[in-house]
């Protein structure tokens, strides 16, 4: 029951990192194809909550070194190199993206900060979905006979590179239907609404080339996705909500289209989630999969994280509610703060 | 490069690196709610403006704070694995706490730098306490983690594994409380006496620059009580070390024989291979009286250790140094600026008690990159003090050089723009207060 409630925190943390941290990293690439005019929107959009999005992700590194420290342990050996990418990804962005707002003077350095900005918003998640992929995989290989085999092939190959995609284009998409509720013009917004519309479709396709990439690499995934029933009904879910998503659009609900791609994204999450449980990370044959259940902490360690967890909720959800009602209330008219 | 000693470094670097904008994380959000609070009370634009320019300079910092502080929880993890596999499940705890906090913190000061306009002066006031109190909190809880490392608690350890973990016993440890005030006295000092310097550096440009005389004055009055305090704790934190790392205590002292009545050793250059101090101070029985209170107490020497243990003597020796020193030096300052401000106000503003406090700029930051030195550089050979050592506990990806070298060039990158945008919004800041405001000149309050 304990190691349960980890594992609902830690997939909650996930769910919320990809929900907000992940919008705010695909805000960054609608910038790159959207162009200049939409800067203005998006660092508003971004600026008041973007530390905070970012959290979701530290969170999650804590549970899993407290909670299963085997996993932290082997991710942070086999997967160096991709996780270090992707932090100076986190570094770049998130400083480029301060640094552009409070620069004192604003001249071209501006576009600096800017360019540095719309670059790591794409590298990192690019990064976080290779991360995830060879999770999933099973090329890690605890006793490699050789540099490559240890540390490049676990991550460096066509499957993880397409997770790594499918990441990309899903948070661009949960940008684009999170924006088209944040600006008042009209062109904007159809903009935004075209965007998202092209990006689901991209998502699609993008999808089946993961499966497509699995089957090359030898991951008999779309078998294990049809053992499970729980991992259908979500894939169910995701496209029934492709017409939903698509009909909101239409009719510019906004709070209804976020309602249904934040829902299409965590049915996927979860559909992922489902086909790799109990496991967390798949090791090469002849080497026992990392389990929850094979690498957790003793209980008074499972029973400490949970206290701060759910005390730790009850402090932050209220804060987090009172936080988006004062930025995220009233959308359509908001003023511009003087900052 | 060897692969343990890039570690090591890279370790150092990031965390030296953090370490200045956790400093100003903690501390900084209470200058601003003292001038935001004189803002709300008496009416004077000055203090908003003043509130106002320190959080776009907080804004800057907490960023790249945030993000350095990410890079740690994985290096953690990407450098020392075996260690974070053992260490996890009983020293996490502080860090689920720490989550709570950086979340409160994070929110907290998203409300404050976007909210001047939408929260009611109270509560927008209120909201940058809460930035303060969450910062100063999460570094407590970090500082536990890291105590427990030097004084290892809760678990026993049975060939090579962990048993009987007891998290709330590890992290309220041994070492803890008297880390915990001593580091948070010195974000303080630190913080302080940084903005305080600075603000009299632009005062002997213009000395009359109503602005940097209300900055000065919150600041510093901040730093000098802090470095007063500071000392009085550190000499708690010494008593503490000699009790339960006496190795680290002997290191830092460049004591090398057990004896009763130990001199105290000022400034020197230790000599490991031949046991002495070259060109050093000595205070007669002061070491024995400052370890245990006791003129003639016995003090451990580092002989009742293999040298293959004893930690690096020169530079934990050269880095207490460093920062008793200069803590004296801010001490001083902050008793003279005390007894100006309550006796000869006419003195505050003197050129030469400008000088005086902006050469303090950079000694708070000096002294904590130097005590974080004792202690760390203080524990080796050891990762869990007497537990695991840390050539053990090091990944086995071989050509960890290359990590090192990218996380250097990125915090060398980091740090010029940082200091660039830090020049870019003091040459724009106070451009309103430089027509020499004649009323200061006489300087009512
Ligand atoms: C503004 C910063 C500052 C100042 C003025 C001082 N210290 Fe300090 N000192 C620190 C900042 C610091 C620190 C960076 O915060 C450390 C590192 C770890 C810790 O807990 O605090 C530290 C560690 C540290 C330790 C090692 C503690 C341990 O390993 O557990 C000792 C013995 C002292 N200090 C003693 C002193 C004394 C006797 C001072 C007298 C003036 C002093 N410190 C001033
Ligand atoms: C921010 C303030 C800190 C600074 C400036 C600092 C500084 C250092 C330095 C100089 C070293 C290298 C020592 C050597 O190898 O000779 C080191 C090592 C290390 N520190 Fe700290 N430290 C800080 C806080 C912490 C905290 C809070 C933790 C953990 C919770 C921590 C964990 C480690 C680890 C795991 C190592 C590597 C192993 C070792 O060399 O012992 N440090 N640190
Ligand atoms: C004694 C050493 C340390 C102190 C006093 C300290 C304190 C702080 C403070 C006050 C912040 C708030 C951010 C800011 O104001 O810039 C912060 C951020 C952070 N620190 Fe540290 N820290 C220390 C070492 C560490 C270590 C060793 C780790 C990782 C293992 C770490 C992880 C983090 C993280 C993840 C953040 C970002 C939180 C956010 O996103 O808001 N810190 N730290």
């Amino acid at each position: 029951m304990l190691i349960e409630i980890v594992i609902f925190f830690l997939g909650l943390s996930i769910v919320f990192y990809v929900l907000f941290g992940g919008a705010d990293f695909g805000a960054g690439v609608l910038e790159i194809l959207s162009g200049k005019g939409d800067r203005e929107t998006i660092a508003h959009a971004i600026g008041p909550v973007w530390e905070a999005n970012h959290v979701w992700l530290v969170l999650v590194v804590v549970i899993l070194f407290m909670a299963f420290p085997k996993v932290y342990a082997a991710m942070s050996v086999h997967l160096h190199i991709p996780l270090l990418l992707m932090l100076v990804g986190i570094v770049l962005r998130g400083t480029a993206f301060t640094y552009m707002h409070y620069d004192a003077i604003k001249d071209e350095t501006n576009d600096i900060y800017n360019a540095v900005f719309k670059i790591s918003s794409v590298f990192t998640p690019l990064f976080l979905g290779v991360i995830a992929g060879a999770a999933t995989l099973g090329k890690i290989n605890p006793e490699p006979e050789h540099f490559v085999e240890g540390f490049i092939t676990p991550w460096l190959n066509l499957f993880s590179f397409s997770v790594g995609l499918f990441t990309v284009t899903l948070f661009t998409f949960l940008a684009a239907i999170y924006l088209i509720g944040e600006t008042s013009q009209e062109k904007q917004r159809s903009a935004f609404t075209k965007t998202a519309r092209n990006l689901n479709i991209a998502a699609v396709f993008i999808g089946i080339l993961v499966f497509a990439s699995a089957h090359f690499e030898g991951l008999t995934l779309l078998s294990m996705f049809l053992d499970s029933w729980f991992a259908i009904l979500m894939a169910a879910l995701a496209t029934l909500l492709l017409p939903a998503i698509w009909w909101s659009l239409q009719h510019y609900k906004v709070i209804l289209s976020r309602i249904f791609a934040a829902g299409q994204v965590v049915a996927i999450l979860l559909a992922w989630f489902w086909v790799q449980y109990p496991s967390i990370i798949n090791r090469t044959d002849g080497f026992e999969d990392l389990t929850f259940y094979n690498t957790a902490a003793p209980d008074a360690t499972l029973t400490q994280l949970v206290w701060a967890l759910v005390i730790g909720s009850c402090i932050i959800l209220p804060c987090l509610f009172y936080l988006m009602r004062v930025f995220k209330g009233g959308q359509f008219t908001q003023s511009k703060t003087n900052q | 490069m060897e692969d343990l000693l890039a570690a090591r470094l890279q370790m150092a670097i990031s965390l030296g690196f953090h370490i200045i904008f956790a400093c100003i994380g903690m501390a900084m959000p209470f200058l601003m709610a003292i001038a935001e609070y004189k803002w709300i009370k008496t009416g004077e634009q000055v203090y908003q403006d003043l509130a106002k320019a320190w959080s776009k300079g907080v804004a800057i910092f907490f960023a790249t704070g945030a993000v350095s502080g990410t890079v740690l929880s994985f290096e953690l993890g990407l450098l020392w694995p075996t260690f974070m596999e053992h260490a996890g499940p009983i020293f996490g705890m502080p860090f689920s706490w720490e989550g709570t906090a950086f979340f409160v913190e994070a929110i907290a000061l998203g409300l404050f730098l976007y909210g001047w306009d939408k929260l009611k002066p109270w509560v927008h006031w209120g909201t940058g306490l809460v930035v303060g109190i969450s910062g100063v909190a999460s570094g407590i809880f970090v500082v536990a983690a890291n105590a427990w490392m030097n004084s290892p608690a809760g678990f026993d350890w049975v060939n090579g594994e962990a048993i009987n973990i007891d998290p709330v016993a590890a992290m309220f440890n041994d070492a803890w409380a008297s880390q915990a005030i001593h580091m948070t006295i010195a974000a303080f000092v630190a913080t302080g006496f940084g903005v305080a310097g600075l603000h009299a550096l632009l005062l002997l440009k213009d000395r009359n620059n109503l602005f940097h005389r209300k900055a000065l004055k919150i600041a510093l009055a901040i730093g000098a009580v802090a470095a007063i305090l500071q000392p009085i704790s550190g000499d708690y934190s010494a008593k503490d070390v000699a009790e339960r790392q006496p190795a680290k205590l002997a290191a830092l002292e460049s004591h090398f024989e057990t004896e009763r009545g130990a001199d105290l050793i000022i400034g020197g250059i230790p000599d490991e291979e031949n046991r002495e101090v070259h060109f050093a101070i000595r205070i007669p029985g002061m070491l024995s009286f400052l370890a245990h209170g006791d003129l003639n107490a016995e003090v451990i020497g580092l002989e009742e250790f293999p040298e293959d243990e004893w930690p690096p003597v020169l530079v934990t020796h050269i880095a207490f140094q460093i920062m008793v020193g200069a803590g004296f030096l801010m001490m001083f300052v902050g008793l003279l600026y005390l007894f100006f401000y309550w006796k000869k106000k006419h003195l505050l503003f003197r050129r030469w008690f400008l000088w005086l406090v902006g050469i303090c700029t950079p000694l708070g930051f000096i002294a904590v990159e130097a005590g974080w030195t004792v202690t760390e550089v203080g524990r080796q050979p050891w990762i869990i003090y007497e537990i695991m050592k840390t050539e053990d506990a090091l990944s086995s990806m071989p050509g960890l050089q290359y990590p090192l070298y990218l996380i250097i060039a990125l915090y060398l990158l980091l740090t010029v723009i940082v200091s660039w945008l830090m020049y870019r919004q003091v040459i724009t800041l106070s451009d309103r207060y430089q027509t020499a405001n004649l009323k200061a000149e006489t300087d009512a309050d």
